[in-house]
């Protein structure tokens, strides 16, 4: 947008932020709240401080009105310090608008608002809508503009788990998001005009994009998705205002393609030598080798690093890829100017069961055994929460958050995961009871941090399956070789009650078959100072892990009963919220039985109706500008915030 | 007599027709909507549908050409679900057959340049055997894999539906 409108939105608005909220998961902030009435947590917090991200005027840590890209922050803390709504008047929230997006996959896309602008990207076909936030009393929530990208329909073919986004970002007045058919699109932020539109990878070799760019120092970063169909994975920059690429670095092949050079410093002699990405893999297996990128980068402004994971290596039967298939499932730190690695950690090596290392990292500066060390915090899907030293790449520890059975810890010397050999996975004989299952101990689904209590949320889920190794003769499109399958519910109730994945192994069909199923209305996970949680539905529990005392202690809080999705955004005019409800629900906003719509209450603006799709809903505290709305309690979280705040009471 | 019936269930036709049977020649439709009077069209009749043995390849096929990556062992994942009783593009054979070579748009691969006819109705055969729409005779006992499913042979009839949502 023009420097002007920046301006008088950053003077105007300072105030807006979005934050994600799950009314199921008040049970858990009752747990946060808790510990945050602890003096000396508290007293940490204001030791530990958010770390700094100066130096970067597209930087907006400070200000919690803006919410520009989907982790909010380069160091990937999804914080907001805003006070106004908390766990005591959040059962006071109620509808007061909704945006039907007009697509019914699953949202993974947290809401962007920037300057008093709310930008939405949809799951394939991948709509971008931009909600005009200035007056919502008077002109209620008009699309300013939309944006319809038209991704090939085949595109749908190479998406391994469903057609989902994770999110646009809003830097310097563009708006830039991939699309399913792995395009890469920027738009003016003002006007939806499209600017420039890259084709960066091809659906005919398995790619697909489905993660959120990061743009850091003019360069957006983008990477790939596709592990189970035979990708090479890479990671690219391409340059903000041309949309040119500026480098790839693939994540198997010869050094020189992994821009791998003399600066790069492992921590690990497993990470050492030279072309390791080929002679860790059997002859050009390296070429169909996974690995990509559909996770999130963060950004240190300080050490000028980035860093992200990449993916399972493929295909994923392992007895075809004997080695330790780097750089499949491993933390990169890259310069961003011209993308050299500087050091890396293969955390999960020959990789078994789908443990890809795209979550994210959360990069914080605490006190570690007594010096102020510069960290990632990251809860990995292998089940243990890393805790690493990010300048040098050392493991300083990695423990376990889930239940884990198929390894039995990290070795901190070596940095080694250590395997549990009967857990193996081999061809035509079934492994099972692997526990975390495929999509981990916590998937995608991001946590948060709070440099308020030292605290990380983390949305995790319980599963365990059984694996068998396939042969498949066709190559490049390597979908599943090991099939998995859910536990049978005694074995779930083992590790964790979860009524909703019982519900879903009694619906009668494949048990195989929600795979596909689950992976929709999944959501990520933001902190709203201390209080709110989000979490999933029921396979989700919360464990907090406190950051001052992590060996051995983490704090697993209640099963959070069918958590439902919310997203949260305190608007303009004063305490209004968005909500997403999950696909599944009839009603996508609680209470809300009527199709969901753009602003219903304003009868006199200019209504967008879709006929069908997931609802974005906004909510606001009980408020005089609202009021009128309370009189036929459209209840934003209805039974859910009544039951919730009723435990919240009895437990407290 | 059972061994004569076990015969004709477990025939492989060695020597194939050339398959005439091919349904692009027939009037394929995946509409009930026609303009003007109703033209009935000629139904094709899956060849391998009451053949075990085919049926069992056209299994074999399923895995080995990676429907299951997408399909799952028919429960749907990627792709749509082929067991349930909806039908996005139409349940009868020639409708399937053309699903499976031409491809459709939401996704799913062309296959007639790799599979050849015969192996396409095989899989036609077996992918009607999952909703149990072929004789039960020919119809799978067992797994060979892991998989908890029924197995196609006691799998209860479903009544196919075109399905009423775009896909």
């Amino acid at each position: 947008m023009p420097p002007r409108e920046r301006t008088r939105d950053s003077r105007n608005y300072r105030r807006l932020f979005v934050t994600l909220l799950a009314c199921g998961a008040l049970l858990s902030a009752c747990k946060g709240d808790r510990e945050e009435q602890q003096p000396s947590r508290v007293a940490l917090a204001a030791r530990t401080g958010p770390a700094t991200a100066s130096g970067d005027t597209t930087t907006r840590y400070a200000d919690d009105g803006q919410w520009v890209r989907p982790a909010k922050d380069f160091q990937g803390t999804r914080f907001s310090g805003l006070t106004e709504i908390n766990n005591q008047n959040v059962q006071n929230l109620h509808v007061i608008g909704t945006f039907s997006t007009g697509v019914t996959r699953g949202h993974e896309a947290a809401p962007i608002v920037s300057g008093s602008t709310m930008y939405i990207v949809t799951p394939f076909p991948n709509f971008v809508y931009a909600l005009d936030l200035t007056d919502p009393k008077t002109k209620g929530f008009p699309t300013k503009w939309s944006y319809k990208p038209r991704p090939v329909n085949a595109a749908q073919g190479v998406a391994c788990c469903d057609v989902v986004n994770r999110g646009l970002v809003v830097d310097n007045g563009k708006v830039i998001f991939n699309t399913l058919d792995a395009r890469t699109i920027a738009l003016d932020a003002a006007t939806g005009k499209e600017l420039w539109v890259t084709q960066v990878g091809n659906i005919n070799l398995g790619e697909s994009m489905t993660m959120a760019p990061l743009v850091v120092k003019g360069k957006v970063f983008v990477g790939v998705s596709g592990g189970e169909f035979g990708v090479r994975g890479w990671l690219k920059a391409l340059d903000e205002n041309s949309g040119k690429i500026a480098w790839t670095a693939y994540h198997t092949g010869p050094d020189k393609d992994v821009l791998i050079g003399p600066n790069f410093k492992p921590f690990y002699a497993m990470d050492r030598g030279k072309d390791l990405g080929v002679t860790s893999w059997p002859a050009d297996q390296w070429k169909i080798g996974g690995a990509g990128v559909w996770g999130w980068i963060t950004y240190d402004p300080e050490l000028d690093l980035i860093y992200y994971g990449t993916a399972n290596p493929g295909p994923w039967n392992p007895e075809v890829r004997p080695g330790d298939n780097k750089w499949g499932s491993t933390i990169f730190a890259r310069r961003p100017d011209n993308g050299e690695a500087i050091w890396a950690y293969q955390v999960s090596p020959h990789d078994e069961h789908d443990y890809d290392a795209v979550n994210e990292n959360i990069l914080v500066d605490m006190d570690w055994r007594g010096s102020r060390r510069q960290l990632i915090l990251r809860p990995e899907r292998n089940g243990y929460f890393y805790i690493i030293d990010r300048k040098s790449g050392e493991v300083l520890s990695a423990e376990p958050f889930g239940f884990i059975n198929t390894t039995t810890g990290v070795d901190l010397k070596t940095g080694r995961l250590q395997y549990v050999p009967q857990k193996a996975t081999h061809t035509g004989e079934v492994t099972r009871y692997s526990c975390p299952a495929a999509p981990g101990a916590k998937d995608w689904q991001p946590s948060a941090y709070s440099p308020r209590t030292g605290l990380v949320y983390i949305p995790h889920q319980n599963l365990c399956m059984d694996e068998e190794g396939l042969e498949h003769p066709v190559r490049g499109h390597e979908c599943e070789d090991v099939r998995w399958t859910r536990r049978p519910p005694w074995s779930l109730r083992r590790v964790g009650p979860c009524r909703a994945a019982r519900r879903l192994e009694h619906q009668g069909r494949s048990p195989s078959l929600e795979w596909g199923a689950r992976h929709r209305g999944r959501r990520g996970l933001l902190r709203h100072h201390g209080r709110l949680v989000q979490g999933r539905r029921c396979t989700l529990r919360k464990i907090a892990v406190a950051v001052q005392n992590w060996l051995g202690h983490h704090q697993s809080a209640d099963d959070i009963p069918r958590a439902r999705w919310q997203a949260v955004h305190r608007g303009a005019l004063r305490r209004w919220w968005l909500v997403r409800r999950d696909r599944r629900r009839r009603s996508r906003c609680a209470g809300l039985e009527r199709r969901p719509r753009l602003h219903e209450r304003d009868e006199g603006s200019p209504a967008e109706v879709h006929e069908r799709g997931d609802a974005v809903c906004l909510c606001a505290l009980s408020d005089a500008v609202i009021r009128r709305e309370r009189n036929d309690r459209r209840i934003c979280f209805s039974q859910v915030a009544r039951a919730n705040s009723s435990s919240l009471r009895s437990s407290a | 007599m059972t061994c004569l019936s076990a015969c004709e269930r477990e025939n492989r036709r060695f020597q194939e027709n050339p398959p005439t049977a091919t349904p692009t020649s027939t009037a394929l439709i995946v509409s009930d909507l026609q303009p003007g009077p109703a033209v009935i069209y000629p139904q094709v009749e899956a060849p391998y549908d009451d053949n075990a043995w085919a049926v069992s390849e056209g299994k074999s096929l399923y895995n080995s050409m990676n429907c299951s990556g997408c399909h799952f062992q028919g429960g749907g994942g990627i792709g749509p679900a082929l067991m349930d009783e909806e039908w996005i593009y139409g349940s009868e054979p020639q409708q399937i057959f053309a699903t499976i070579a031409d491809g459709r748009p939401n996704g799913m691969p062309a296959w007639k340049y790799t599979l050849s006819t015969q192996q396409i109705w095989e899989l036609v055969s077996y992918v009607r055997s999952l909703s149990s729409l072929n004789p039960k005779g020919a119809r799978s006992g067992r797994d060979d894999h892991m998989m908890r499913k029924t197995p196609e042979a006691s799998t209860p009839q479903t009544k196919p539906k075109m399905s009423s949502t775009p896909p």
